[in-house]
């Protein structure tokens, strides 16, 4: 293969890296309204009074919104397909808001000055609720989050809503209580991981504008411009012909921009005011006023007979879904559905409570539950090692899923493609286990060794699809359309790189169009891991057919037949050689002089199965005995993602997912004081990883073939961020004798100093 | 005020609102490659150059840097393209809202450290987040630069 398994240069590195406008607050036009929020600072509380006339004579104040201006329809801002299994809980503005920073009324101005001296100038009188700010209090707590009698969902996901239940569930394979009194040892454990920000550098951000037929035209820093188009048609009561969506270049997103956070703010003060307008959130509206991980506590117990064969696993997830649901039913299912698979079992249980508190709202973030799920299995079995005193590597090479095996937990799907053991048996090498201790002393520090392993999917099975389009332009070369949105992963470069293997061209011929609702075709987004593995196939089934028609049409202008002609990307001849046709030659013919017709082929694809990526991390860290300070020394990761499609690309999503882990593991945390504000509201506070945090970070390949994948490929873009959690809190736990259950791993928690929770 | 500063080798004479800051200042004439990531000069994406030092424009009255020389990213030329090349051929750049910082920032370390160490380097560079890339692929690029421009 020419172009797959390439480092191709991404197609927008030569514009993003000479800093080109091509974000969204770049290309905003300069006469935008500016819009500023008003945010609740009540955990909870009715609004019972709001007087903005005051605020209104502010000059270059153009309006002030309240709940009493907007449609009263609720709906979710959840990037997913419909139906959601997202609840239609929340409004444009309402009069109750469920957290601090919930929106409480939108000015628009001028300019960004007149409308801060307009937010402090609102008056409004709040009857304040005392909050339900603890989640593991939530279940039938007399306070109630959302009491209103228009709440509604639309699938049955289990939810008892006056119980603050949004979603519940149970799924059961064989006899797990039976399995475990059978056992020699049974762990039993809780653990813990924290409501965590995606903090993509691009904040939230979206402006909107009227065009010549008065449709409202919106362009978001988003990963779901279908669903965007979607969401905003259900928040403003339009119909989805009256809007169009633009995804220009995207500053990040990790699962934040699956959430439409911003978008409803622009669409409905330009749709009132008939005027362009803007919204950029600050860092700090986008740590406490948008999504986060959802925040889940997880009982484990897990089984195992003496020669460490693994039984039985019983999991209990609670999840932290705050003031509204998005993705609250979805996320949770994954810390099940994508831990308990991998390894091979007797019998499984997973049973999950999601709860609504006075807290920020969840969404989606990498990894999307299977990081919460996978941080505690993996680490039932590290402590499951550690008890049997058994080598963890060996612990799992005993008992991991392998390629072939039918996964209960994972809607009975079977492994095709999985080379885990692979993986783990390479990273050993690369960390040099077998001649490493699990602890080892260095004198003022203590070095540790922990290991994990991870899965994810790939897409969403018979829910999600991907579709494209691809013409033959009259030079030879190609433009492809997509719907699903590069976030800055590179999914332009490598759908464009799936073109070119098919087409038998080069790269460069291939042009990618970003997403505009009204031309790209229908793709549900980049999210769930999805882009490489259904829109990829769609690429390869669109570029299949336009093939067929080159040929088909070539055997028209040529006056011969179809089965006498070759397309080798270049030329098109008949077998023996006795006519020939340059691609450009033929491309001019169909587009002109009236012989031929313009050749393009569209296709879109929606995948039965979701073939799970897996991968093996290895930690190896440093704790200082005096101060706990915990040190990244080195981190392996082995990754089976099916083929690699493109080598570079598929690499820095490893250590991108590596470092956002580590991030995870021993620093992010969402922090709220007792009256449910955020504390953790910057980067001050709320520390990412910076290049000094990370250590060395180690990447390989085991490549299996994924045969229902473009070209044998599977998803990399979310496995990669689940295996630090784990393995870092064992190789502590080696180093410091300490094990930390309740994320981050912190010098006080290793210490024991603070109490986890 | 009125101030008066030299912005990628072009005047600029305006009258500005004291309090507007450098980063402001710059974008709205047209230097969009200068990117904010936070309030709390934390991120280092506003990063440009006065009189060949890094700043953080984010962090500066527009006013300070009257009578000064600013270099934004789209006025680095050669030196920025050769090791932008070398970001895109690890795929450094993501999705891509750090990188003009970074360039920024790499080029001011070049001028300022003499064969630094890779723990000089991430000293150096530390106050550039990124959120993407994990780091190494920058690494291994700059290392790339810097090698290939000292011989
Ligand atoms: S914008 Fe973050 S440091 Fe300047
Ligand atoms: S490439 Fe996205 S933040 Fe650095």
């Amino acid at each position: 293969m020419k172009q797959i398994s390439q480092p191709v240069v991404k197609k927008d590195a030569a514009a993003l890296l000479s800093g080109k406008p091509v974000y969204t607050d770049d290309l905003a036009m300069k006469d935008c309204l500016i819009i500023k929020l008003l945010r609740s600072p009540h955990a909870f509380a009715k609004i019972k009074k709001i007087d903005t006339s005051k605020a209104l004579r502010i000059p270059g104040i153009e309006a002030i919104f309240t709940y009493e201006d907007v449609p009263n329809t609720r709906f979710t801002l959840a990037g997913q397909t419909y139906p959601e299994l997202s609840p239609y809980d929340g409004k444009i503005l309402e009069n109750i808001v469920r957290y601090v920073g919930d929106e409480v009324a939108i000015i628009v101005g001028k300019d960004e000055m007149c409308c801060e001296q307009a937010k402090k100038l609102i008056q409004v009188e709040y009857e304040v609720y005392e909050p339900l700010l603890d989640f593991t209090k939530a279940i039938d707590n007399k306070i109630v989050v959302h009491p209103e009698d228009d709440y509604k969902y639309l699938v049955d996901i289990g939810n008892e809503v006056k119980r603050n239940i949004v979603s519940q569930g149970r799924d059961e394979a064989g006899d797990v209580e039976k399995e475990l009194s059978l056992c020699d040892v049974v762990i039993e454990r809780d653990y813990h991981t924290k409501a965590n920000a995606q903090a993509m550098m691009e904040t939230f951000r979206s402006y909107a504008y009227l065009d010549a037929y008065n449709r409202l035209n919106i362009v978001s820093s988003t990963q779901i411009p279908f669903h965007v188009r979607r969401i905003v048609a259900n928040a403003l009561e339009l119909p989805k012909s009256k809007i169009r969506v633009i995804k220009p270049r995207i500053g990040g997103g990790f699962g934040a921009k699956q959430t439409a956070c911003c978008e409803i703010f622009s669409a409905f003060v330009t749709w009132k005011l008939k005027k362009p307008s803007k919204i950029v959130y600050t860092r700090e509206e986008t740590f406490m006023a948008s999504n986060s991980r959802h925040e889940m506590k997880m009982h484990v117990r897990v089984g195992a007979m003496k020669d460490g064969t693994i039984c039985a696993i019983d999991l209990h997830t609670l999840s932290n879904t705050g003031a509204y649901g998005e993705h609250g039913p979805t996320t949770v299912g994954l810390s099940g559905h994508k831990s308990l698979p991998l390894y091979k079992l007797n019998a499984s249980c997973f049973s999950y409570e999601v709860v609504y508190t006075n807290t920020m709202r969840a969404g989606a973030y990498r990894g999307y539950g299977a990081t919460q799920g996978i941080f505690a299995v993996e680490s039932a079995i590290n402590e499951l090692a550690d008890a049997l005193k058994m080598d963890p590597c060996e612990l799992r090479l005993k008992n991991m899923v392998e390629e072939g095996d039918i996964m209960p937990q994972y809607y009975n799907e079977t492994a095709n493609s999985c080379t885990l053991k692979d993986c783990l048996l390479k990273a050993m090498e690369l960390i040099d286990w077998k001649n490493k201790s699990l602890k080892t002393d260095l004198g003022d520090k203590v070095r540790g060794l922990g290991v994990a392993l991870a899965m994810q999917g790939s897409g969403i099975a018979n829910v999600d699809v991907g579709s494209v389009r691809i013409k033959l332009e009259d030079d030879g070369f190609y433009t492809l359309s997509i719907g699903a949105t590069d976030m800055g992963t590179g999914c332009d470069t490598i759908l464009a790189q799936m073109a070119a293997e098919c087409l038998d061209c080069e790269v460069d011929q291939i042009v990618v169009q970003g997403v505009d609702t009204d031309s790209s075709p229908y793709d549900t987004g980049s999210y769930a891991s999805s882009t490489t593995y259904v829109t990829g196939m769609a690429v390869v089934k669109a570029c299949e057919q336009l093939k067929e028609k080159i040929v088909k049409e070539a055997a028209l202008l040529m006056q011969t037949k179809e089965e006498e002609l070759v397309f080798d990307g270049k030329m098109i001849r008949t077998l023996d050689e006795n006519k020939a046709m340059s691609l450009n030659e033929f491309a001019y013919l169909c587009a002109a002089g009236g012989k031929g017709k313009m050749l393009m082929a569209d296709d879109s694809h929606s995948s039965m199965v979701s073939p799970p990526p897996f991968m093996a991390g290895i930690a190896e860290v440093d704790v200082d005995k005096l101060t706990g300070e915990i040190t990244m020394h080195d981190y392996v990761a082995v990754v089976d993602c099916g083929t690699v499609i493109n080598t570079n690309l598929a690499r820095v999503q490893v250590e991108g997912g590596i470092a956002q882990g580590i991030g995870m593991a021993l620093l992010e945390d969402i922090v709220y004081d007792k009256n449910g504000r955020m504390i953790a509201n910057s980067f001050m506070q709320y520390k990412l990883p910076t290049r000094k945090d990370v250590g060395e970070i180690r990447v390989d390949f085991m490549p299996s073939y994924e045969p229902t994948g473009p070209f044998g490929a599977k998803s990399i873009g979310e496995v990669v961020i689940n295996t630090p959690s784990p393995a870092i809190a064992s190789a502590v736990a080696h180093a410091s004798g300490q094990y930390v259950r309740t994320l981050p791993i912190t010098p006080e928690k290793v210490l024991g100093f603070k109490h986890e929770d | 005020m009125k101030i008066s500063l030299t912005v990628n080798g072009r005047k600029i004479q305006e009258d500005i609102q004291e309090s507007m800051l450098l980063i402001d200042f710059l974008r709205s004439h047209g230097y969009t490659s200068v990117k904010r990531g936070c309030e709390t000069s934390n991120c280092g994406l506003c990063t440009v150059l006065m009189d060949d030092h890094p700043i953080l424009s984010c962090s500066m009255l527009a006013a300070r840097a009257d009578g000064h020389s600013i270099v934004t990213l789209e006025g680095a030329g050669k030196e920025a393209e050769a090791f932008a090349e070398f970001m895109a051929k690890e795929g450094a750049e993501q999705c891509g809202f750090c990188s003009p910082g970074l360039i920024m920032n790499v080029i001011a370390m070049k001028k300022e450290l003499k064969n630094p160490t890779k723990e000089e380097i991430k000293q150096y560079l530390s106050g550039n987040l990124c959120r993407c890339s994990g780091y190494m692929s920058q690494m291994r690029a700059i290392e790339k630069y810097l090698q290939e421009e000292s011989v």
